[in-house]
Formats: C-alpha cells, structure tokens, sequence
C-alpha cells in the first residue's frame, strides 16, 4: 500500500511540472510582448529596457520558466496589472469561493446520481429507469449557463424565492455560513450540481444493473442473505468505479463553474478569469488557472489513493 | 469483427447504417439534427428577416407580434431570423473543432501507437499534462491567453479534444500491433505506412469514430460557452452563445425569449448526444 501511494505521488510530480509549463507559456500564447501588459506603448526604449530586467524577460526561456517556477512554489504568483495587488491572494479569496461552490454542487451531484443510478439499476426496465435516463441525457446536454438563466427567470424573476445574483447580501464577497448566504448558494449550486448529475447516473445504474446478473450476487441470494446485505456487497463492489467518476467529475466543476459563475456574479475565479481576460491581465490568469489545476491535480491523486483502500486489489496493479 | 460482414457480402460501414436505422430514438434525433442544419444553411432563404437590421423602436417585442413570429432582441432584429442565422456559427463551433481533433488525434495516436517503445511513452505521457487540465478551464486558458475571436476559440477547442482522441487511437492501435495478422504483413514486406492504411486505420476507426460523435454536443456547448463569456465570436454576429449573453439584460422584461437562444443549444446539443448513444449501439455490432 505504501509503495503503491508513493508511486502514485511520483507520477503527479510530472504531472504538476508540466501544469506549471502550460500555464507559463500562457503568456508567450498572447499576442505581443509580454512587456506590453505591462508597459505603456509608448514607453521610452530605456523604461522597457529596464522593466525588461526587472521582470527578468532579458533571460533565456528556460531561466525564466524556472525562475518563475521558484517564486510560484514559495507563493509568489506575481502581481495583478488590473488592481496592482499580489496574484497570489487575489486568486486565494476567489478559489476558496468557487471551492464551496463547486464542493457543495458535486456533493448534491454525486448524492442525487447515485441515488437515481441505483433506482433505475435496481428496477431495470422500470419507470424509474425510463426518468433516470432521460434525466441523464438532459444533464449531459443541458448548456449549464443556460440552465443558471432558466432558474434565475423561475426561481428569482416569477417565485421571488431565492436571490438571482452575488453570493451574499449587499454583494458582500466574504462568504459566511448563515441563511443569508446560503439563500444565494442555492440556484448556482443547483445549476453546477447538473453536470455530474447526468454521468453519474448513467455510470451507476450501468454498474448496478450488470453487477446484480453476477453470479456472487446470485450465490448471495441463495444463501439466504437480506437484501440490505446484498445491496452492501453491490455498494462496495461499484465504489470504487463510482468514485473514480465522481472525482473527475467534482473537478470538471472547477472549470464549469466559471460560466455559472458569471450568470449568477459568483464572487470565484470564474469572476477573476474574465477580469484577467478582458483586461489582459495575464498574471492573474496565469495564477488562477495554475491553483485551479493544482486542485484538480491533487483531487485525481486522492482518488487515486483512496481507491485501493476500498478495493486492495487496485494496489496491486 | 469483419468475419460476419464478410459472410453477408456488405461492408461494416453499411451494416452499422442498416443498425442504426432500426434505432427510432437515432433517427428522430439524426432528423431533428439534420433540420436544424438545414435551417441554418438555408437561413439566406429561409429567414423572414435580416440578422443585422436594429430597429429602437422595435426592442423585445414578445412572442408572436405582427411580422415577428418570435419576437425581437434587445436592438430590435427579429429573433427567428437571428436564431436561424446563429445555428450557422453555433454548429461550426460543434462540428470543426471535433473534425480537426479526430484528424489530428487519429494520425497522432496511429503514430504513437504504431512506434511504440520509448516515443510512444514520450508522447503519451506529455499528452497526460492536458488531462490535468479540466476541459474548459483549458479552453478558456488559451482562448482568453490568445484574446477573443472565433479562430482563436476554434483553436482551443481542438486542443482540448486532440488528446483525447490520441488516447483512443492510440489504445486501439497499440493492441491491434500485436496481432498475428499484422506481423504478417510485416514479414511480407508491406511498408508501415501500408500496414498501417489497410490493416490498422480500419480498426482504429470505429472506436474514435464514436467517441468524436460523442464529442460534438460537448464542442457545441463549450464554443456557444466561450461566445457567451465574450472569448469567442464577436457582435453583431448572430451566434447562439452571444445572443444568450447579450439577451440577458432583458431576463426580467421577456424572460422567454432571453432564454430561446440556449433552448436551441439544448435541443441540439440532445439531438447529437441521442444520435451519438444511436451510432454507439450500432456500431457495437459483437452484442
């Protein structure tokens, strides 16, 4: 077991180094100078000359990438052109809002889907199924920033049940568990929840559908077990499947979330990526997109670690 | 696989046809994508209107008012109009990006897999960088890294489906090599390029296939995506994405009809998932 999680943090480590590269030549992917974010157009030859020093753009590319990747690994993520202020916690505040959003939409998701999954596997051929189906079809279709307008034009526009926009009141971006905030989770962490809702239902009605044809599940029925018994030999045996889709599909929430996050002026980093893109403010998407990826880097490895303690075999690989 | 479509004299291509028109739930959809098509391509006919004309006066009027059966946006121009034109760039942001990656990904994935050894880990394993990467944020990253524009956002997209097509090419193409059939060719002394034409890309084929179909709403959804965050095609161009952006300052005066623009990246976003389930189901032809 040992071996095997050190195996797994050995692999992410090029991995991450190879994030830390993408997100660097993000830079060089822009048009122009990277100096022209920086420095007016017309900007005396001795005023670039000196910025260019000071931002180390007159070294090599491959002294500047490991330059960078020495300041990024201490926290340093450069400053926004935009406001002036450290990347680092610009994207802190930000992550930790889309973090809440995105946990809180994959943990309905994944619950509602099992749930449904199961339902449809369990009664095959049923009604139940015939929904669960069409639900996931709906899901994976759905263009989710069209589904956070749909509910804001039911639920906020027509009910008046929950608040259309900001993630507290007084468009306050400091989040607090209380009511007045949650009322304001609800519709985009509703909208997010739709898009593991779909893959997961279809994964585990499959799972649950052909596990119950297996002959142990069989040779269990025969025994005489309870179906709750049962029912606890299929959970484990689909779990670990069921988690290794759930992780990929929590971290997909992290990018999805930036179009929710503009239809419902989510306080994230969807927020901050349309900041950073429309003012070209490219450290600031540089850093975002770089903590994003981390954190979807370190869910996969998790999951990676956390598979084999359901099913020892997977250790074994 | 190709033992029994030998024994009825037709090829494999026509017999997964003949599958998928048993499929009634396939064909509805393959109908209801291919008028939506037809709709967009004939819009310059079709249209009652003109895509670009403003009229102040005219500002979203509901649905059903005099000359304009679905209302009008928020400058005025009829909505029909404008949804018929938007599916032209909408379904080109669905369809390119996922035709370029199947392009691209096969001949990479055919490469790797044909290779092997140390270039095909090579490869493989720096593709496994993007898959860090959760698919939009990849796309927004380059899209928004290289400024707005449908090129650009074109671009991103097909970087964000090429490994994912490689991964498929090159899993099937890795387990074909092996085979008996294949080393004989070799020892026959037909070239890689010719071994890879007649005996490897027929197999390799199908499996990308049905992925890349599967692809297609996720394209259409994300590049309306990017045009709705402002990255991808710019006004006045009717685009499904756009016009939901630029609509949703009237969510509160005609809420139906802000909505109408996704509504068509939904229905048609279900139309190609439903053909891609039909096209799945009848290419698996072993079951």
């Amino acid at each position: 077991m040992f071996a095997y999680i050190l195996r797994r943090l050995i692999y992410a480590i090029p991995i991450a180094l190879g994030v830390t590269l993408v997100s660097f030549l993000l830079v060089y992917l822009a048009p122009g100078d990277p100096l022209n974010a920086i420095a007016p157009s017309d900007a005396p030859a001795e005023v670039i000359t000196a910025l260019k020093v000071a931002y180390g753009l007159d070294k090599p590319l491959p002294v500047q990438y490991g330059l960078w990747l020495l300041r990024a690994v201490q926290g340093d993520l450069g400053v926004s052109i935009a406001s002036g202020r450290p990347v680092a916690s610009e994207v802190l505040s930000a992550v930790s809002n889309t973090l809440i959003l995105a946990g809180i939409a994959g943990t309905l998701g994944v619950v509602m889907g099992c749930l449904l999954g199961a339902l449809a596997g369990y009664w095959h051929g049923s009604v139940i199924d015939r929904i669960a189906t069409i639900l996931s079809v709906v899901g994976v279709s759905v263009p989710h920033y069209w589904l956070g307008m749909v509910l804001t034009i039911i639920f906020s526009t027509w009910l008046a049940w929950f608040p259309a926009m900001g993630a507290g009141p007084g468009g306050s971006a400091e989040w607090v568990w209380d009511y007045a905030h949650i009322r304001h989770l609800v519709l985009p962490a509703l909208t997010l929840s739709v898009i593991p809702l779909g893959i997961i239902t279809r994964t585990v009605r499959a799972l649950i559908a052909d596990m119950l044809d297996q002959e142990f599940v069989i040779a269990l029925r025969a025994r005489g077990l309870s179906n709750i018994t049962i029912f606890k030999h299929v959970a484990m045996n689909t779990a670990p499947t069921v988690l290794a889709v759930s992780g990929l599909q929590i971290g997909y929430l992290m990018g999805g979330s930036i179009l929710v996050e503009t239809v419902f002026a989510w306080p994230g980093t969807g927020f901050l990526l349309n900041t950073a893109i429309f003012q070209r403010d490219i450290p600031l998407l540089q850093g975002t997109i770089l903590v994003l990826c981390m954190f979807f880097v370190a869910l996969n490895l998790l999951v990676d670690i956390i598979q084999p303690l359901i099913d020892p075999r997977m250790a074994r690989g | 696989m190709n033992a029994s479509v030998s024994v009825s004299g037709r090829s494999y291509w026509s017999v997964v046809w003949h599958q998928l028109r048993q499929e009634p739930v396939a064909m509805t959809s393959a109908l209801l994508v291919l008028l939506i098509i037809l709709a967009a391509v004939l819009a310059p006919w079709l249209a009652p209107g003109d895509p670009y004309t403003t009229s102040m006066i005219h500002r979203l009027q509901p649905m059903g008012t005099e000359g304009h059966l679905l209302g009008t946006d928020e400058l005025g121009r009829d909505m029909l109009t404008r949804l018929m034109y938007g599916g032209r760039l909408s379904l080109l942001m669905g369809v390119t990006p996922v035709f370029l990656a199947f392009v691209i990904g096969t001949s990479i994935g055919l490469f790797a897999g044909y290779v092997g050894g140390k270039t095909n880990m090579l490869i493989m394993r720096s593709l496994d960088v993007f898959y860090a990467f959760p698919s939009v944020l990849l796309a927004v990253a380059i899209s928004g890294a290289l400024g707005p524009g449908m090129t650009n956002s074109l671009f991103a997209l097909t970087l964000v489906f090429v490994p994912q097509l490689v991964r498929v090419a090159e899993s099937v193409t890795t387990q074909v090599r092996k085979l008996d059939y294949i080393e004989a060719a070799r020892m026959s002394g037909a070239s890689a390029l010719s071994i890879i034409r007649v005996h490897v890309l027929g197999n390799v084929l199908g499996p990308v296939f049905v992925y890349a179909t599967g692809l297609l709403s996720v394209s259409m959804i994300l590049g309306s995506g990017l045009s709705f965050l402002g990255l991808g095609v710019k006004p006045p161009e009717p685009e499904w994405g756009l016009m939901l952006n630029t609509l949703r300052s009237a969510i509160f005066k005609e809420p139906l009809i802000a909505a109408l623009p996704g509504a068509m990246i939904f229905v048609t976003s279900i139309g190609f998932n439903l053909l891609a389930d039909g096209v799945r189901a009848a290419m698996d032809i072993k079951r």
